[in-house]
């Protein structure tokens, strides 16, 4: 419990969870300094969010010792943690998108409120801080950047002693992201704890003044991150050497596949964003991939090019130069295009029905899998096995449901339902979006082959590392709006970063007071 | 402490035992209730339960009684499958009977072998007119098919009221509200001699079968069970929600509307101003113990339509008020549902570790 | 003055028709707004009319009998919490279960008051105000329920946006999964809703068998109680609107009434039919606005929550 004589402000000795079949968190150690950004570092699914729910009292180790001070207690409940000075900032947010600013903040507080008085303190802390936020704007209104700021400062109106961040910057722009820093620099030396968990190795190196690192739900080790390189950091967090994908050659490209010319769509849900004027083509042999911060239009465009929402002009969108923006999602899959949405459970797949049945959702044309009208079971149920051998997916068989998959297998079991329709034109959401490293390089892998063997591959996704990997040219989405696209030799980090910003927001990394969204 | 969690996937077992359960829970708790009527549970039972059933008769009458609640909800159950919350069955029911029943009042003197062939069919194009209305109005004004269909079960026997009432009063019947007592040429034919028994037992099960070949094999079953599980996931697939909506509502309206029309011109034998017992509302309660499945509805049919001779006997022979069925039938639902946690979740008895030591 | 006469008696009807409604949708309505759908307002409302009509009979108390009725909803409530809540059973399965359940047993416990003559609900009386012509019997002439029940309206729409308690029911409404992780207890904020609204349907419920008619008669509600559903549908989910909504039914169901005793040439169906029809076509108008139902339903209406470990 001694670290070098003096006392932690959070310590954590042999904390342990198990779910089901999971051991999620086994006798893990952690201690964290006043004044200390402290990393927790780990790849999806290590155990991070489920020890820092621990901290924050929402979940109960089933055993180990939590000190605060020195002092051993126990966080019952959120409440008690707040009480304590612990404040969290969840990566998803916890955020009312009916209600206004003032409203979600009061909501986090204790007790009673006065409303017009709250309103005035957001202000004053979010001006001490650079985190400009209007206090009557309803949630729905604002970018993902400002939702965090609500979280943020609704957690720094308690005076907290050790603030929690979940992967904050998973939602932010590089530039955005590197405003964050400076205010939560501010707050360290300020005397507060930061416990920040990240995967992202470059942040930690530049923000952190410690990281532990998590693997499996172990406890590997404690370092300091600016003393390692990334690799090293990378090395304790991964474990094994993964084989990086093998890049494509761009020689390779063939003729335009997919052609948006001025794309337009109105989002019809109030949240949504409208898509406005894209433009972009698809190359045979070659991956394009869409970048952007999520909420940006992505779930509208991917609407769009599956066919759930048809456009109004169909010459909007030309496959081999032949309209399709009128078609809807089966005739489009008769054209030889697949998809793999982003969500993968109740979208990608139906998770209460077997995967047998989810081999044929999207797959009984392209398959024949129904004959004089009644859907063959036997050659259904070849197709589901044929995915799971081919694919690798981990299962106990295919009747059991596509729910009880992990995310990694299911994900490589939708993966492989597309490309196993030998698609010319495949359109992929996050393609490995909370999966695990193994699986995540098996699907990279999937697609640059099957790019390499003459079909146009189109992937959004959020995860710049991803889009280096395998992308031979890619376009940023901001606002509904996508940029030029660039090859992805001539392109660097910062540009994207920029662009991801948004041309045309005010909102800059910059941060004027009070700048919002139109 | 108990926890309730979720399983990694529905737990098969509990789809068949969690009925049985339910119904063990209610003989369970019906003891207390006729208990408290004064009623000694176990001649109570019997009544409800061996009574009816005792003799060839009886077992017809439990035939009659769950052809019209295995009509209705067969057709339910695949709304309910795909989210369409049809609860209008009544309504469609009683559209049925005014259509088919129609047929006959104005064709009364026609002796053909196709005057019921025509009455079936207008039945179920009757009832089908009724579910398309709510059918209309979601899909083109999203307005809620649950408040509408049901608002459109008391139009419908308003208008039952209305027609025999008025113009399709007997002219010999003494001014009473009852239309003319259907012809030989209108009436079903009886499938066992000296019973009740009538063909619309055949249509019930051969709706069954339809309905299972249709949610097993056929695609648009497969559509139905996609849209109902995960929405999102039928539009990535391509199927279209509103069609299903249609269909569900078609579907349910017409094989109701047959229920109605097997009623008046099988056991009434003509029209009245009141024609079922609440047979369209008994039937989801048919539709969710017999899983939605249509074997299992014809179970469940048949065990709801004990019930309602049960408290028939038992209301004969102990006293006991006719609305001990209602509450009888909403008691099994009521366990079912309370029970169907065991299918998706499981309870554990956990112990925690203290986190401090 | 004398040419309004016959006004007076038609608005006295159209709010006893519109209290009931009242009564049920304002308590639906902070059910709704906490996330939860409860289709069984019509059985609730039939155990309160039913459990109010005892009690009032056998006691002679028509306090008792209001407290009565509101427990008897209350009790059904719970049933469809413990389902609902705890155990998580679909909930429109669960609230239609609910309606049939309520349908039978008022049936079984009101079967001996059939017919049975209670006086009904006094109303206010007072010297010099009621007498006021036109007027005073409207504002001052009616029973403790009607005043409750614009006290009521009042006092819900102080709660829900005037209140932390009430801005925290309205979160839970919102985001079931925000409200959880920031340390609210959803299921315990979803059972006072729940019960709170059972209460108000079977008080709903008393209005009907203790003052509209005043009587007993199984399924007495005739539907009331998914009128009332529709209302809130109708009114956005606001408190105000709800009580606007409710006197415009009131006064569609007085019309027809009114119609039939004038000796009307249409037939008394077709003037029953009106309250229906006109609930299925101010549904299907308000609906019709797809994205301003979205923008006002509680994004969490009839959502199973558990809280994932």
């Amino acid at each position: 419990m001694d670290n070098n004589g003096i006392t932690p402000r959070l310590s954590l000795a042999g904390i342990t969870k198990a779910y089901p079949g999971v051991l999620a968190n086994d006798d893990i150690h952690l201690n964290i300094l006043s004044g200390e950004i402290h990393a927790l570092l780990g790849e999806n699914g290590a155990g991070k969010s489920t020890l820092v729910k621990i901290i924050y009292g929402v979940l109960k180790a089933d055993s180990g010792t939590i000190s605060w001070n020195g002092k051993p207690l126990e966080i019952a409940s959120p409440q008690a943690a707040r009480k304590l000075g612990i404040g969290m900032i969840f990566q998803h947010f916890s955020l009312f998108e009916a209600m206004t600013v003032t409203e979600n903040i009061a909501l986090g507080m204790p007790g009673r409120q006065n409303m017009a008085e709250l309103a005035k303190k957001i202000v004053d802390v979010s001006q001490k801080y650079g985190l400009p936020l209007q206090p009557d704007r309803h949630v729905h209104t604002l970018s993902v950047g400002e939702k965090q700021r609500i979280e943020i400062v609704r957690c720094l109106l308690q005076d907290p002693k050790l603030l929690i961040m979940d992967e904050p910057t998973s939602v932010l722009t590089p530039q955005e992201a590197e405003t964050m820093f400076k205010t939560l620099r501010r707050l360290a030396e300020e005397g507060v704890s930061i416990l920040y968990i990240s995967h992202k190795l470059d942040e930690i190196k530049a923000l952190c003044h410690k990281a532990t690192i998590l693997r499996g739900g172990r406890y590997i080790a404690e370092c300091d991150p600016t003393k390692e390189t990334a690799k090293s950091l990378a090395e304790m967090m991964i474990g094994t050497n993964l084989t990086a994908p093998r890049h494509m050659d761009n020689s390779d490209r063939g003729p335009v596949r997919l052609k948006a010319h001025n794309l337009s769509l109105e989002s019809t849900d109030q949240f949504g964003v409208n898509l406005n004027l894209l433009n972009f083509e698809v190359r045979t042999g070659e991956i394009f991939g869409i970048a952007g911060v999520a909420g940006n239009g992505q779930v509208e465009l991917l609407q769009a090019l599956s066919g759930e929402k048809t456009l109004e002009n169909t010459d909007e969108l030309l496959l081999d130069g032949n309209p399709i923006g009128h078609l809807g999602p089966v005739a489009r899959r008769k054209r030889k295009i697949a998809f793999v949405p982003e969500d993968r459970l109740g979208h990608g797949s139906v998770p209460d029905m077997s995967l047998v049945d989810n081999a044929f959702l999207s797959a009984y044309r392209t398959k024949n899998l129904l004959s004089n009208g009644l859907i063959n079971s036997g050659k259904t149920r070849d197709f589901a096995e044929d995915i799971v051998a081919k694919f690798d997916v981990r299962t106990a068989g295919v009747d059991h449901t596509a729910g009880s998959l992990s995310g990694g297998n299911l994900q490589k079991f939708i993966v492989g339902r597309e490309m196993m329709q030998e698609p010319e034109l495949i359109i992929i959401a996050h393609p490995t979006w909370g999966v695990d490293a193994g699986a995540a390089s098996a699907i990279h892998q999937a697609i640059i082959d099957l790019a390499a063997n003459g079909a146009a591959v189109l992937v959004v996704s959020q995860d710049l590392d991803e889009l280096f990997a395998i992308s031979n040219r890619i376009a940023v989405i901001a606002e509904g709006r996508l940029s030029a696209s660039r090859d992805i030799n001539e392109i660097s980090i910062e540009e994207i970063g920029l662009l991801m910003g948004g041309t045309n927001s005010i909102d800059s990394a910059d941060n004027q007071g009070g700048a919002a969204h139109a | 402490m108990l926890r309730i969690e979720k399983r990694p996937e529905p737990a098969k077992s509990m789809v068949y035992l969690t009925p049985v359960l339910a119904l063990f829970l209610t003989v369970a708790s019906s003891t207390i209730l006729f208990s408290v009527l004064g009623v000694s549970p176990i001649e109570a039972l019997d009544n409800f339960f061996v009574e009816p059933v005792k003799d060839a008769y009886g077992v017809s009458e439990l035939l009659v009684k769950a052809t019209p609640l295995i009509l209705c909800a067969i057709g339910l159950s695949v709304g309910f499958r795909a989210n369409v919350w049809n609860i209008g069955a009544e309504g469609q029911l009683t559209m049925g009977a005014i259509f088919g029943g129609g047929v006959f009042i104005y064709l009364y003197d026609v002796d053909s072998v196709f005057l019921l062939p025509l009455m079936i069919v207008m039945g179920a194009v009757g009832g089908a007119l009724w579910g398309a209305i709510p059918a209309f109005f979601k899909t083109k004004f999203n307005a809620n098919e649950i408040l509408t269909s049901l608002m459109l079960v008391y139009v419908a026997l308003l208008l039952l009221s209305l027609l025999v009432h008025g113009p399709w009063r007997d002219p010999d019947g003494f001014n009473f509200p009852e239309s003319r007592t259907f012809s030989q040429s209108a009436t079903m034919p009886i499938l066992w001699e000296g019973t009740r028994l009538h063909f619309g037992w055949i249509l019930a099960l051969l709706a069954a079968l339809g309905a299972w070949l249709m949610l097993a094999k056929t695609l648009v079953g497969f559509q139905v069970k996609v849209i109902g599980a995960a929405p999102l996931a039928g539009s990535y697939a391509g199927f279209s929600q509103k069609k299903i909506i249609w269909f569900s509502l078609l579907l349910a309206g017409g094989l109701a509307g047959i229920a109605g029309v097997s009623e008046v011109s099988g056991p009434i034998g003509q029209i009245l101003p009141s024609i079922s017992p609440g047979y369209g509302f008994t039937a989801i309660i048919v539709a969710f113990l017999g899983r939605l499945h249509p074997v299992g509805i014809i179970l469940a049919g048949i065990l709801m339509a004990l019930t309602y001779l049960g408290g028939e006997t038992a209301q004969i022979n102990l006293g006991l008020p006719i609305a001990v069925t209602g509450v009888f039938q909403g008691m099994v639902l009521f366990f079912l549902l309370a029970c169907d946690v065991l299918v998706n979740y499981r309870f554990r008895f956990k112990s925690y570790g203290k986190a401090v030591s | 003055m004398s040419g309004f006469d016959w006004l007076v008696p038609v608005i006295l009807t159209v709010i006893t028709a519109a209290t009931p409604l009242v009564f049920a949708a304002i308590g639906e309505l902070v059910t709704e707004k906490s996330g939860v759908l409860n289709l069984g307002v019509e059985g609730m409302m039939l155990v309160g009319a039913v459990a109010a009509f005892a009690t009032a009979t056998v006691t002679g108390s028509y306090i008792l009998a209001i407290f009565a009725a509101a427990a008897a909803g209350a009790v059904l409530a719970l049933l469809f919490g413990i389902l609902t809540l705890s155990l998580m059973a679909n909930q429109v399965a669960t609230g239609l279960a609910l309606t049939l359940f309520g349908v039978g047993l008022s049936a079984l416990a009101g079967q001996d008051f059939v017919g049975e003559p209670v006086k009904a609900l006094a109303k206010l009386n007072i010297e010099g105000l009621t007498d006021i012509p036109v007027i005073g019997p409207i504002l001052f002439g009616q029973d403790p329920l009607v005043y409750l029940s614009f006290v009521l309206v009042a006092l819900v729409s102080w709660f829900l946006y005037k209140t932390k308690a009430g801005l925290v029911l309205r979160a839970v409404g919102d985001s079931h999964d925000a409200a959880h992780s920031i340390g609210y207890s959803v299921i315990g904020i979803r059972y006072l809703a729940v019960l709170f609204g059972g209460a108000m349907s079977g008080i709903g419920g008393a209005y009907l068998s203790l003052a509209y008619t005043p009587m007993w008669a199984e399924n007495m509600t005739a539907g009331r109680g998914w009128i009332a559903l529709a209302l809130i549908v109708f009114a956005t989910w606001k408190p105000g609107l709800v009580l606007i909504g409710a006197y415009m039914f009131g006064g569609i169901t007085i019309l027809q009434l009114h119609a039939q005793a004038a000796g009307l040439a249409i037939p008394s169906q077709v003037l029953s039919m009106l309250p229906y029809l006109a609930t299925v076509i101010v549904l299907v108008l308000i609906s019709k606005d797809e994205s301003r139902i979205r923008k006002h339903a509680p994004a969490c209406i009839g959502k199973i929550f558990h809280p994932a470990a």
